[in-house]
């Protein structure tokens, strides 16, 4: 499975990563509606990672599981970790401060939704999406 | 299809049936991204229209535009469903403390004893006790938590259990609330704090004691006089504020129809639309003009009145309680 990564130092590094996203969407088969919206879940990750964590990669591909196609993004990073994964989870936290859709967009917007992440150790966060 | 009609037919009934085809889709779910997408298709399928590249790239822009509002869409939906329950919830909430702090009020022959509490929100930071057993005496306690709502209803609960304890009717005034002073003192965070007005009856020789934890003063009418005067005269702390505080206690003898009207703040600090509040005359005047109603009849009239007075629109929770000697 070919997989491609960007790895993600400034803002520029965030076009980089949805220009990636929303080719390979493309490439595996998605509508032009489905790929604004991975690209815009791709984005919501990357900007996390250049807000909170300042460097951290993006792992973009297509993904195969029990005979489903689709898309897998990973975003990784060792950035400080989530200490409340279920507050930064829930409906209307980050929008009421102004963060954008946050976590919770990012979920909708994708079929698959994983997080891993450890205080001072940084966070990992795998999405996918399934050609339907 | 609507689209077609409606570009040869620029008719408002076109655009009715399209503004239900959109109602349509919003109880589906169906994302504003999505809606543009629709909108792209049809336009390319409608042949005759010549649609440009610039077109139709122009709604891949307005597409990738509309998804943040699609999401925020879908947050507000969700907000508005956890609204619902939360709402839900304290309506049980306020079921299980109406059920926790009922009252019941006393039968003693010789004295009518009544009291209205309103609450101004779903729950109640006010609240009326009764202690009462076979003797000649009743105890009433009327308490306000500063502050009102949830907190302090879930307050209440423990100044019940407090005056649970004391057990008997007899208990003098002063000692009741020194006791519910030291159990508020401990149990409650510093910021917060409880008013109390605690009296107790002595039907034998027809007397009324009191004291007071930083409470409103209540009024004694003295029917003879047909004047109002306010029971101020044992004023002491707030409970909860020091742990060992000892209230004074005051007597008043009451004739026939003299009465005790005890309240909270949310009867004397009423106020109007435009902010002016509630003078003690006017308060003493409203409850002059039904003074020869039963007690339960009075407590609903000033709050009618008070009602009106607010303009219908009540901001603290209300409690008018009445010992009225008829005999």
């Amino acid at each position: 499975m070919d997989v491609s990564s960007v790895s993600i130092l400034t803002e520029w590094d965030i076009v980089a990563a949805r220009q990636m996203g929303r080719s390979e969407a493309k490439t595996i088969g998605f509508g032009a509606v489905d790929q604004a919206r991975i690209t815009t879940a791709i984005s919501e990750l990357a900007r996390n990672i250049y807000l909170y964590a300042e460097q951290g990669s993006v792992t973009i591909g297509r993904f195969e599981k029990d005979g489903k196609v689709g898309i897998r993004v990973i975003a990784e990073d060792q950035g400080p970790g989530i200490g409340d994964v279920q507050l930064v989870l829930q409906d209307g936290y980050s929008s009421s401060y102004g963060l954008g859709a946050g976590l919770p967009g990012v979920k909708r917007l994708m079929d698959e939704f994983d997080i891993q992440t450890e205080v001072g150790e940084g966070t990992k966060i795998t999405i996918v999406k399934w050609l339907s | 299809m609507l689209l077609s009609q409606y570009l040869k037919y620029q008719t408002e009934r076109n655009l009715y049936l399209g503004q239900n085809f959109s109602r349509h889709l919003v109880q589906k779910n169906i994302t504003p991204e999505e809606v543009i997408s629709i909108h792209k298709v049809a336009l390319e399928e409608i042949q005759e229209l010549g649609m440009t590249d610039t077109m139709i790239i122009s709604l891949d822009f307005l597409t990738e535009f509309m998804i943040q509002y699609g999401l925020a869409l879908r947050e507000h939906k969700i907000l508005v469903e956890q609204q619902e329950s939360m709402n839900h919830e304290i309506e049980l909430a306020a079921k299980v403390q109406n059920t926790m702090l009922r009252t019941k009020k006393p039968e003693l022959d010789g004295v009518d004893i009544d009291f209205l509490s309103v609450p101004a929100g779903k729950m109640n930071g006010d609240y009326v006790y009764f202690q009462d057993d076979d003797s000649d005496f009743v105890g009433i306690g009327v308490a306000d938590v500063v502050g009102k709502g949830i907190p302090a209803a879930l307050c209440m609960s423990m100044v019940k259990n407090g005056l649970d304890t004391l057990g008997q009717a007899s208990i003098s005034p002063a000692y009741a609330l020194d006791v519910l002073n030291r159990i508020v003192e401990k149990s409650v965070e510093d910021n917060m704090f409880i008013s109390m007005f605690y009296g107790r009856y002595d039907n034998e020789e027809s007397v009324f004691t009191y004291a007071s934890a930083g409470h409103e003063p209540a009024l004694y009418y003295c029917a003879r006089e047909e004047k109002f005067y306010d029971l101020d005269e044992s004023k002491g702390l707030l409970l909860g504020i020091l742990p060992d505080v000892h209230y004074m206690e005051s007597s008043i003898k009451l004739a026939k129809n003299d009465m005790i009207i005890i309240m909270t703040d949310g009867v004397t600090e009423c106020r109007t639309e435009n902010e002016r509040f509630l003078s003690r005359q006017e308060l003493i005047d409203m409850i002059y003009n039904v003074k020869d109603e039963t007690p339960g009849d009075l407590a609903h009239s000033v709050f009618k009145a008070l009602e009106k007075f607010q303009a219908f629109h009540q901001r603290d929770d209300f409690t008018l309680a009445v010992i009225k000697k008829v005999q």
